[in-house]
């Protein structure tokens, strides 16, 4: 999935790169938050490890092998924030030091594997593992279902990317089917992994899975005599209340961003396209034979009207999740205080 | 493989080697813009910014064949490029009896000649630097120093996180196991619990150690980084002269 150079035109590489900065440092300070003067070895350990972990090749279906993402993982682990920094310094180390990625696609790359696949990942795991009251059930079904929607979700944000400023026309509706198809079958690999490994750690060591450190146990003391005494855990508050409010904040500003580029772009393509077109000296050329015999050629022909139209039924129906996410969240918050 | 040693880095002493981190840092960044920002109609352009990598990798005595090899990376995406002229919209062409999309081979053609480009770029400045020293020419250029610092931590301690897990993959496949399907996840699901188990405690002991030295949020700055005039102009003569050369055949053909 990295993306090299000249897979985007300068517009988005640059738009992303801000989108990417801007989260960056976000996390660098929510990263403190979450592991205060750990924060540089600990990140770059977990970031190491992360870079292991994409090696992974696991199988998906017979004969093909995908490997993980990591972005939900590395939240459900170690929060959101350390997760986003994690897999951006795992982008930047690929990108200088091996070449995997453009540089000037790093914001793009960012923007894909660090941001979009920890927000959805997170905010998915919150969601479940709340709705299911912290359980420990409730967290492993939250990393499942977490890692199972980053996975596609990143695809369609990259295939809107592609279709605003990537340097190939594309039909939207065609290829994000295509893309979000292929990659929700990645997904289920991911989730599965995913779920597997944040059970084992919970297994061992729950106090290092991050997204569950509302449930510690009690501590159980046994005396020499036989007698046992239970001491509570210090009262840690919850990580849901209040704790998502900035990442949430932060997804939607990204969102918005985004679904920004798409309104401005979705006007401006067709006339790009017949800059392009005029360039290179085809478009009178073109009108006539393209209608008579390609029948996909005329979709294209046709100034965009199609393409305009799927991206405004992309934004509704990104807006419509959202919205009902957001109304979910809202409902789940409402209850407890009639109660 | 030591720590800090990897396989992009090629030591050596020719006078890119010796230019400060942070001048091929941005050189090779803002090399890269100019090629991404050209017009993919301009083709003298692109077999310009060849011959200037071409240059640049003879001055740094880096042989072809090293930069050929790594680049195999780019792969998945040169793939990508050639279904392009297929799956594009748009006007067709008949060639040798595919009917190919105009603007589908216009923008495989953009695609490979500017991720090529970009790639052998960066292989150039792997090759040349060594990546401690990139970090450090990183936060030079004003990079937060808490990402530098963790991109450190990320290099040092990852030849060794890899070896963990090549170690239980060799305890699997010592045991017989290789993953063949789906229901095989389980079991390399929980070498990668492990694998994060063993790595979040390494990093609680380095933190521990790096406090009882003095650890105070700051890394010891051991190099003097700083950059003559001279060679900031030496290393942006790339970037420049791509430029330059843009600009010329952009003004030349109408």
């Amino acid at each position: 999935m990295h993306v090299p150079d000249g897979f985007f035109n300068v517009a988005v590489s640059v738009a992303t790169g801000a989108v990417a900065a801007g989260g960056v440092a976000v996390s660098l300070r929510g990263a403190r938050r979450e592991l205060d003067d750990r924060t540089a070895p600990m990140a770059g350990l977990v970031a190491a490890f992360v870079f292991a972990a994409q090696m992974l090749n696991f199988p998906v279906a017979a004969g093909t092998s995908g490997h993980l993402l990591g972005g939900a993982l590395a939240a459900v682990l170690a929060g959101p924030y350390t997760a986003v920094l994690c897999l951006s310094v795992v982008l930047i180390v690929q990108a200088f030091f091996f070449a995997d990625g453009g540089l000037t696609a790093l914001g793009v790359n960012i923007t894909l594997m660090g941001l979009v696949t920890v927000a959805v990942g997170w905010w998915v795991f919150r969601l479940v593992a709340r709705a299911m009251g912290d359980s420990r059930a409730g967290v492993v079904a939250g990393s499942f279902l977490g890692a199972l929607v980053s996975v596609p979700a990143s695809a369609l944000v990259f295939t809107v990317l592609f279709w605003l400023g990537g340097n190939a026309p594309i039909e939207l509706g065609t290829v994000a089917a295509a893309m979000v198809g292929v990659h929700v079958l990645i997904g289920i690999g991911e989730a599965l992994i995913t779920a597997v490994t944040v059970s084992t750690v919970l297994a061992v060591r729950p106090d290092l899975v991050y997204g569950a450190r509302g449930r510690a146990a009690s501590l159980l003391l046994r005396g020499a005599d036989g007698t046992t005494e239970r001491v509570e855990p210090a009262a840690e508050p919850a990580p849901a209340a209040g704790r998502p409010g900035p990442f949430m904040l932060g997804g939607i500003a990204v969102a918005a961003v985004l679904a920004g580029l798409v309104s401005f772009f979705a006007s401006a393509s067709p006339d790009g396209l017949e800059r392009v077109a005029e360039d290179i000296g085809f478009i009178s050329a073109a009108t006539d034979h393209a209608l008579g015999e390609q029948p996909l050629a005329d979709y294209g022909e046709a100034g965009g009207i199609p393409v305009g139209v799927a991206g405004v039924i992309g934004v509704v129906v990104t807006l419509g999740v959202g919205g009902g996410l957001f109304y979910a969240v809202r409902r789940r918050r409402e209850e407890p205080a009639k109660a | 493989m030591g720590a800090g040693h990897h396989a992009l880095h090629r030591p050596g002493d020719s006078p890119v080697h010796r230019l400060p981190p942070q001048c091929k840092l941005l050189a090779t960044v803002a090399f890269t813009l100019v090629v991404v920002a050209t017009p993919r109609e301009l083709f003298p352009a692109f077999a310009g910014y060849a011959l200037l990598l071409a240059g640049v990798a003879a001055a740094a005595r880096v042989p072809a064949a090293f930069v050929l090899r790594r680049m195999v990376i780019e792969t998945p995406f040169v793939v990508f490029a050639f279904a392009l002229p297929l799956i594009g919209t748009g006007e067709r062409v008949d060639v040798a009896g595919l009917s190919l999309s105009v603007e589908g081979l216009w923008a495989g053609w953009n695609i490979i000649a500017k991720a090529t480009l970009g790639v052998v770029a960066s292989i150039l400045l792997a090759a040349t630097t060594e990546p401690r020293m990139l970090l450090l020419g990183a936060q030079r250029l004003r990079l937060p120093p808490l990402l530098v610092q963790i991109a450190m931590f990320m290099l040092r301690y990852m030849d060794l996180i890899m070896d963990e897990m090549r170690r239980m993959r060799v305890a699997r496949e010592a045991r017989g196991f290789a993953a063949r399907d789906v229901r095989h996840i389980p079991v390399l699901a929980r070498s990668v619990g492990a694998l994060f188990i063993r790595s979040y405690e390494r990093g609680e002991r380095v933190h521990l150690a790096m406090l009882s030295r003095g650890y105070a949020g700051t890394m010891p700055a051991m190099h003097d980084l700083s950059a003559a005039r001279r060679q900031w102009g030496m290393a942006l003569l790339l970037p420049g002269l791509a430029l330059l050369l843009m600009v010329i055949l952009r003004v030349g053909t109408p």
